[in-house]
């Protein structure tokens, strides 16, 4: 009995100190962000003037990126709710050539495809001078994400059968998309678009490379801003990002444990 | 309309847009890199060439340390925190997957604020030892970020795996007389396999391409995703950038198509 | 309601082999009648649900098929437009809708207005009595409501043939039955053209005008319900459906040669002579005293199942025979008994077939 207490407690003392090595540095860095000198400490005073030198430098980084954020969540939704329904329904060989060619983004470095898309796009003055090459980076970087979200509750729900019946209602491939698979992928589809709007906001990778000085987002004035400003300011800075991704967070957070409580009934 | 055209038709945006913005892309990348004044050498020169090897050492060596020690720290916390039930544990669980939507850059920083010229470590030690200890911006520093980027997400996939055991294996195991260690070493680990190849892909494929961190931490640390990225800035050399580019992608692709097949799950890195 | 509804189903030379290259079905041609209901019966594989894919329109036959529904050739028609009525096994109920929604869904579809949608979606509701629970989600159906909903759904449209796939295997045994009681009154009071799919021996024979024996991919025998049970046209259809004795004997001057004794055949089955198998139902065997019986054997096993006994009795034949004895008279094993056996009980099948 003795043995598994101090077991226990070695464990826990363990566990502490990771959660500690993640927590400390963020709670300094929000800490950092609303005090009047850091080197000095907190005693120095609260403020929230950095906050507001970072919102007359980067406002505009902050509002591109939730431009690049939604525009991304519109394209992938638009192309990969199709998309999904039509590798999960044809399935085989061929979906999963599709499936695997898609996924690619995600485990080639963000930088390999930065590159390639520089190298083929370059030439495209307007096209590469505008927000809108940052959109296409980022969906081909999310696109897997939003379309496996989706599949993963088509693979949980018959969606064949569904389709079938559906059809012998007499409704149309189109109706039944409309009617029936769209709004019982729901699940899926708040997943995915929760998981494409976090990566877009925090998306650097490929976004540094692909920015112009007129298209920056917000991971690149972060990294502008890490770089070149002093301390309090980028800790204001990335105090403003967590603001914005912790909501998205804790989403994702109940979306997995209602799906999960949702699967661990029906088993 | 008959629902083959409309399936058919379903896929065409996503082909439109994946054959423009990727697959073409991609493709020249591939073209690029055997374009240079090497030719298709380029390639081999990533081998060759001592600078690039050296890199590639570094790179490899330096993933391959922030995988195994992910992999101990993450088996640990997570067996722990999935397999007992203490007062305050969903909060340790937010505590410890908080990190995940952090991006490389800002792990950087987190980083520098542990480690660097003001970091927190640096004044602990002058306070203790009277010397600042300061390593944010060397390979410890990136090795400190890639550690912090792995655990939320390998803890994740332990806690899975771990809820996903079937108890009953262990009672089995217990009522054929083996004691805990045994349980642990004969049951639990080996259930555990899967995800532990899964994990190590993930860390391992992503701090082999991460460049967030190594660019938040340093320009001069000696890792392949910045060298690809002073090629094409500084040097200009796009052809060896983008030979060194698809070397890369194709190991990180390899490593987790390859993880894949071992442990059947869906694997992928991000950030 | 007691119209006839529905058209008849031509199914004319309908062969199906999957992209994989499996045959799932050999060419299949077969007639239903307006308003009658036949039911598929086979074991799993034998291509009945196949079949019923091609009649709803979810598969195309190979090359050479044609499907008419009432001499109109409908067989290139998917299935949206050929207006079927459909239940399936797993009932495909859209979790996003109602059940209200869920039973309108195809008078929606073709534009209906809202008020003569609930008056007849109200009306099938009260036809297959789930009154009442008109904004239920579907995941607050129990299985026998679901069942209903399924089939309300699949009627609203007043579909040409109403198509039924395994639609009571999801249940368990007594909502079965009194689903299928319910099912049998629903479908002679909307007089439909109904194809029903089902392995379940007992459904088909309380539910099917005509039965359609189904093996292999081919039709192995098609009639009512009494000549599918009575005079199986071969040996399968004989052991599939119902309980069966297969005697292989030597057959001569009107009778069966058996290590028991004489068995005498009667019908056109007098003049048969040689090797024959013979199928001989267990209840259709009597026990009598063993003095002057014509064939005698011993009891070997004897099993109370309530409204009968099910005895084996060996020295008969090659293999023990089964007997369904009333449940009154007593018997126990090693009894010597006499037995038997009307000729007209005794049918036989030409050996190639068995």
């Amino acid at each position: 009995m003795m043995k598994t207490r101090i077991l226990f407690g070695l464990q826990l003392v363990f566990t502490l100190l990771v959660a500690a090595f993640l927590i400390v540095p963020a709670l300094l860095s929000m800490v950092a962000g609303v005090t009047v000198n850091y080197f000095r400490g907190i005693r120095s005073g609260v403020t929230l003037d950095w906050i507001g030198q970072v919102w007359t430098l980067y406002a505009d980084t902050i509002g591109r990126s939730f431009e690049v954020a939604l525009a991304t969540l519109l394209v992938t939704l638009l192309i990969g709710i199709p998309a999904a329904y039509a590798l999960h329904r044809r399935g085989g060989r061929f979906s999963r050539v599709v499936e695997e060619i898609i996924t690619l983004p995600i485990a080639i470095p963000g930088l390999a495809t930065a590159l390639a898309l520089i190298l083929t796009y370059g030439g495209f003055g307007d096209f590469r001078r505008s927000w809108l090459f940052i959109l296409a980076g980022h969906v081909i970087f999310t696109l897997p994400f939003m379309v496996r979200a989706v599949m993963a509750v088509f693979a949980t729900i018959d969606v064949k059968t569904l389709d079938e019946s559906a059809a012998s209602l007499g409704a149309s491939p189109w109706r039944r998309f409309r009617d029936v698979i769209v709004p019982n992928a729901k699940p899926g589809v708040l997943a995915g678009a929760l998981m494409v709007v976090t990566l877009s906001l925090g998306e650097f990778n490929l976004t540094w490379m692909l920015h112009t000085p007129l298209t920056k987002t917000l991971p690149v004035g972060l990294a502008d801003s890490y770089a070149s400003m002093r301390l309090e300011i980028a800790s204001a800075y990335t105090l403003i990002f967590f603001v914005m991704i912790i909501p998205l967070l804790v989403a994702m957070q109940m979306i997995g444990d209602s799906t999960r409580l949702m699967t661990g009934r029906k088993s | 309309m008959s629902g083959a055209t409309f399936l058919r038709l379903s896929l065409v945006p996503l082909a439109v847009i994946v054959l423009a913005f990727f697959v073409l892309p991609m493709s020249q990348l591939i073209i690029a890199g055997a374009n240079g004044p090497l030719g298709l050498k380029a390639y081999a020169a990533i081998l060759l060439e001592p600078r690039y090897r050296e890199t590639l050492v570094n790179t490899v060596l330096l993933s391959l340390a922030v995988t195994l020690a992910t992999l101990v720290i993450s088996t640990i916390a997570g067996l722990f925190v999935q397999r007992n039930r203490f007062p305050g544990r969903a909060v340790l669980i937010a505590m410890l997957t908080f990190p995940l939507a952090f991006p490389g850059v800002v792990v950087g920083f987190m980083i520098i604020l542990l480690a660097g010229r003001q970091g927190l470590i640096g004044e602990v030690t002058q306070n203790l030892a009277g010397g600042k200890v300061v390593f944010a911006y060397s390979i410890g520093g990136l090795f400190l970020g890639y550690l912090y980027f792995s655990i939320p997400r390998v803890i994740l996939t332990v806690m899975a795996a771990v809820e996903k055991l079937d108890p009953r294996l262990e009672e089995a195991a217990r009522s054929l007389g083996a004691g805990p260690w045994a349980v642990q070493r004969d049951v639990i680990l080996p259930a555990l396999t899967p995800a532990f190849i899964a994990s190590s892909a993930i860390s391992f494929a992503t701090a082999m391409g991460a460049f967030g961190t190594a660019f938040t931490l340093a320009t001069n640390i000696d890792v392949l995703a910045m060298l690809i990225y002073t090629e094409f800035t500084l040097g200009a050399n796009i052809a060896m950038a983008a030979a060194l580019s698809v070397g890369l992608g194709v190991v990180a692709w390899a490593i987790l198509a390859l993880a894949r097949s071992f442990a059947g799950a869906a694997v992928a890195a991000a950030g | 309601m007691t119209e006839v509804q529905g058209v008849s189903v031509h199914l004319q030379a309908c062969a199906k082999t999957f992209p994989d290259g499996t045959r799932a079905l050999e060419a299949v041609s077969l007639d239903v009648a307006r308003g009658e209901t036949m039911v598929f019966l086979g074991p799993s594989g034998c291509g009945k649900t196949t079949t019923l894919r091609i009649i709803a329109g979810l598969e195309r036959p190979d090359a050479g098929g044609r499907v008419l529904f009432d001499g109109e050739d409908v067989t290139h028609l998917p299935i949206e437009r050929r207006k079927v009525g459909m239940v399936f096994q797993s009932y495909a109920l859209f979790p996003n809708m109602s059940v209200a929604e869920n039973i309108g869904y195809s008078l929606k579809i073709r534009g209906i207005d809202r008020a003569e949608r609930a008056a007849r979606v109200a009306e099938l509701m009260a036809l297959t009595g789930i009154g009442g629970l008109e904004n239920r989600s579907i995941d607050q159906l129990s299985g026998g409501q679901r069942q209903r909903v399924a089939l309300a759904r699949a009627v609203a449209m007043r579909p040409r043939v109403l198509l039924l796939d395994e639609p009571l295997t999801a249940l368990d045994a007594s909502l079965r039955e009194r689903l299928r009681a319910e099912l049998n009154r629903l479908l002679r009071s909307l007089g439909i053209t109904a194809v029903y799919v089902t392995h379940d021996q007992a459904e088909a024979m309380a539910l099917g005008d005509r039965i359609v024996v189904m093996r292999s991919g081919a039709i192995a025998q098609i009639g009512t319900p009494r000549e599918i049970y009575f005079e199986p046209a071969n040996r399968f259809v004989a052991e599939f459906v119902g309980a069966a004795n297969i005697l292989e004997a030597e057959a001569g001057e009107g009778f069966l040669a058996l290590r028991g004794g004489r068995l005498p055949i009667g019908g056109s089955a007098k003049a048969v002579k040689g090797n024959v198998v013979a199928m001989v139902r267990p209840e259709a065997v009597t026990f009598v005293a063993p003095e002057g019986a014509l064939l005698t054997g011993r009891v070997e096993t004897v099993s109370f199942i309530g409204d009968r006994l099910r005895c084996t009795v060996v020295g008969v034949s090659e293999r023990p025979l089964s007997i369904d004895a009333p449940n009154t008279i007593s018997v126990s094993p090693g009894d010597q008994v006499g037995l038997s056996i009307d000729p007209d009980a005794v049918r036989l099948f030409p050996k190639e077939s068995a």
